[in-house]
């Protein structure tokens, strides 16, 4: 559709959100992401049955295991639409994007650079 | 009939009187006032009074030396023991202590869950459960010795009692339990308390039907409603119990000040109709906290005087 | 199977909050099927930790390993070499391999990372309920293969108690009366005349109450 979202997302595609599994999520926080968001088909259109809610109960394991070692749970989301709505995945980036530029950098990240200074 | 202990309580019923006992709930402290003050009340009314074991999992005085503080004022106390809170060797070192102040009624029962009460957090025991402490005393009793097979020097004499909830489920085995709490060795029952009068019938017809109600004497338990709301919330909010609806509606269909009066006149019907039920031997009138009351309802339900037994009774 | 359940991870950070060199050892058999302590959820909670670490500003090494059983003395012997190069075994184990793991490294601290519930079985994903409370003296042939012991919230021998409503416990309506249980399955069986046999006093001396307890077997030693 050649339409526009923000160039500091990095797409990583997967036949099925259930394949997206809790470390992956963790692992990208642990390489430096600033933050994660799951975008799956709704809820009830999942090609695959229920990939898509095991997606959502993943992430919110995520939230958890954040908000407990002081990232922040809301650094990472779930989005759900359809496949034909790309509009729609734009508005989604653009929100996310916003939302994590107001969170700030990844606290990790600020530790490593202030002992590299 | 003929009596194998010196219970009051076994006397009267062995002479074919309708047996009246109640009970009296300990003070969650240690004031004996608190005991003795609620029996006075009752005294007269009344063969036996039962004292609970830390009912509901609430801590409370223990039932043990309440039942001594009745003995020291003349009465005739029915010791209620459950198998949650001791080991058999406490069980039977109570027993004894019982049987050292010559108290000669014991029920035997489980005991509500610790989840209930005050002390949620705390170990259970149940090393025995109710049919094995029926059996442990009758042969305490009967054959003078310990679990362990030593000889007990003065064994205890009491008369055994057990509970029977002909309202829990399931209903089928209900009759079956009553027959095995016999063959353990239970000597009378008082049943949980009875508002649903039909389905305590059809329980007692299947327990005439099996000869039962001849081997122990069956004490029908009884509980005034206070009012409408203690009617509705023992009928949602207690395992076990079963009131029927049109009770509940009986209860709500009278103005508030009038519930009360209400709850007590149930009661006394309930008398009236299952004294006429054969097998019923008696009553067990459980009014928590209310025992002022009971004299009322006794005499109402035609049960006073009580008998008067003569200090050399046959039996 | 043993079933345990994952600590709360801020559990854990209290726990290893003062280590710098920590080995997180999970185990392949009972708490990877429960889901709490296996390869899994040793990679999981490692980089849950680094991240930790990394953000008090910290610097830590965390690696991981999961070890076939950790209550057999040859697959804890696997880490014997690089046991040194750790001040902290956070082991994913049930009790029993934390402790034999204690045992067996003696100068290293280990912390459990799991909370060991019962014995039990998987009625689904993720549902997991007990059914065994090892009292050494099995009596399931009598009481038409339900346990007492285990189900009944009072271990009645002789139940039910006058709490039972509609099948359900008295404690908790989502919980099943065991003896409801029984006498279904008696009934089923054609045993149901079985329930009036009064099941004597149990011999709990097998049991946790006659002390901690051991299974020697001289026709397989060696």
């Amino acid at each position: 559709m050649r339409l526009n979202y923000p160039s500091n997302i990095r797409i990583i595609r997967v036949p099925c959100t259930g394949k997206v599994d809790l470390i992956h999520i963790l692992r990208a926080f642990e390489k430096g992401a600033d933050g994660v968001y799951v975008v799956g088909c709704l809820e009830g259109d999942c090609r695959f049955s229920n990939g898509n809610l095991r997606a959502r109960k993943r992430v919110e394991q995520a939230q958890q295991i954040l908000n407990a070692i002081g990232i922040g749970g809301e650094r990472v989301q779930m989005y759900n639409l359809s496949s034909g709505e790309g509009p729609r995945f734009a508005e989604f980036a653009l929100e996310m994007t916003e939302k994590i530029k107001a969170l700030g950098i990844n606290p990790m990240k600020l530790a490593k650079m202030k002992k590299v200074a | 009939m003929k009596t194998k202990t010196p219970s009051k309580l076994e006397k009267i019923l062995a002479a074919g009187h309708l047996a009246v006992t109640s009970e009296c709930g300990p003070p969650r402290g240690s004031d004996p006032k608190a005991i003795t003050d609620k029996a006075e009340m009752i005294k007269d009314h009344v063969d036996a009074i039962n004292i609970t074991d830390n009912q509901t999992s609430v801590t409370r005085l223990c039932s043990l030396a309440a039942c001594i503080r009745l003995k020291t004022i003349g009465l005739e106390p029915v010791l209620q023991m459950v198998t949650r809170d001791r080991n058999r060797i406490a069980l039977q070192s109570d027993i004894l202590g019982a049987a050292s102040f010559d108290i000669n009624n014991i029920l035997c029962l489980s005991g509500d869950h610790q989840q209930f009460g005050d002390s949620a957090k705390g170990q259970n025991v149940f090393d025995l459960d109710s049919m094995q402490l029926i059996q442990t005393i009758r042969y305490m009793r009967d054959e003078g010795k310990f679990l362990g097979g030593d000889e007990i020097k003065r064994p205890p004499r009491m008369f055994v009692g057990a509970a029977a909830n002909p309202f829990a489920d399931p209903f089928e085995i209900r009759v079956p339990r009553l027959a095995k709490k016999i063959a353990a060795g239970a000597e009378f029952i008082q049943t949980q308390c009875i508002y649903n009068l039909d389905k305590f019938e059809l329980w007692m017809k299947q327990a005439r039907d099996r000869g039962l109600h001849e081997k122990v004497y069956i004490l029908a338990g009884l509980t005034p409603f206070k009012s409408a709301g203690m009617a509705k919330y023992m009928k949602n909010r207690v395992p076990g119990m079963d009131v029927p609806d049109d009770v509940v509606k009986r209860m709500s269909g009278v103005a508030k000040e009038k519930q009360a009066e209400e709850g007590i006149k149930i009661c006394v019907e309930s008398i009236h109709r299952l004294k006429e039920l054969e097998g019923v031997k008696g009553f067990h009138i459980m009014a928590i906290e209310w025992e002022e009351k009971v004299p009322e309802i006794v005499e109402e339900g035609g049960l006073y005087p009580r008998p008067k037994l003569e200090s050399h009774s046959r039996g | 199977m043993i079933v345990a359940e994952k600590k709360p991870i801020e559990e854990i950070i209290e726990l290893v909050k003062d280590s710098e060199k920590i080995l997180i050892v999970g185990c392949n058999e009972c708490v990877t099927v429960c889901e709490a302590g296996g390869k899994k959820e040793v990679g999981i909670l490692a980089s849950a930790l680094r991240m930790y670490f990394m953000n008090q500003d910290k610097d830590a090494k965390i690696d991981e390993v999961t070890l076939e059983r950790q209550c057999d003395h040859e697959y804890l012997e696997e880490i014997r070499g690089r046991i040194d190069q750790y001040d902290t075994i956070l082991s994913l184990a049930c009790g029993v391999g934390v402790q034999f793991m204690a045992e067996k490294y003696f100068s290293t601290p280990v912390f459990p990372g799991v909370n060991t519930c019962f014995l039990g079985a998987a009625e689904e994903r993720g549902v997991w309920s007990e059914r065994c409370q090892a009292c050494g003296q099995c009596i399931l042939g009598i009481t038409a293969g339900i346990c007492p012991i285990s189900r009944c919230a009072k271990r009645l021998m002789n139940g039910p108690c006058g709490g039972s409503t509609q099948g359900k416990c008295e404690i908790n309506k989502e919980l099943d009366c065991a003896w409801q249980i029984i006498i279904d399955r008696l009934k089923e069986l054609g045993r149901l005349d079985d329930y009036e046999k009064i099941m004597p006093i149990k011999d709990w001396s097998t049991d946790r109450a006659g002390g901690p307890r051991k299974v020697v077997r001289e026709d397989v030693m060696i």
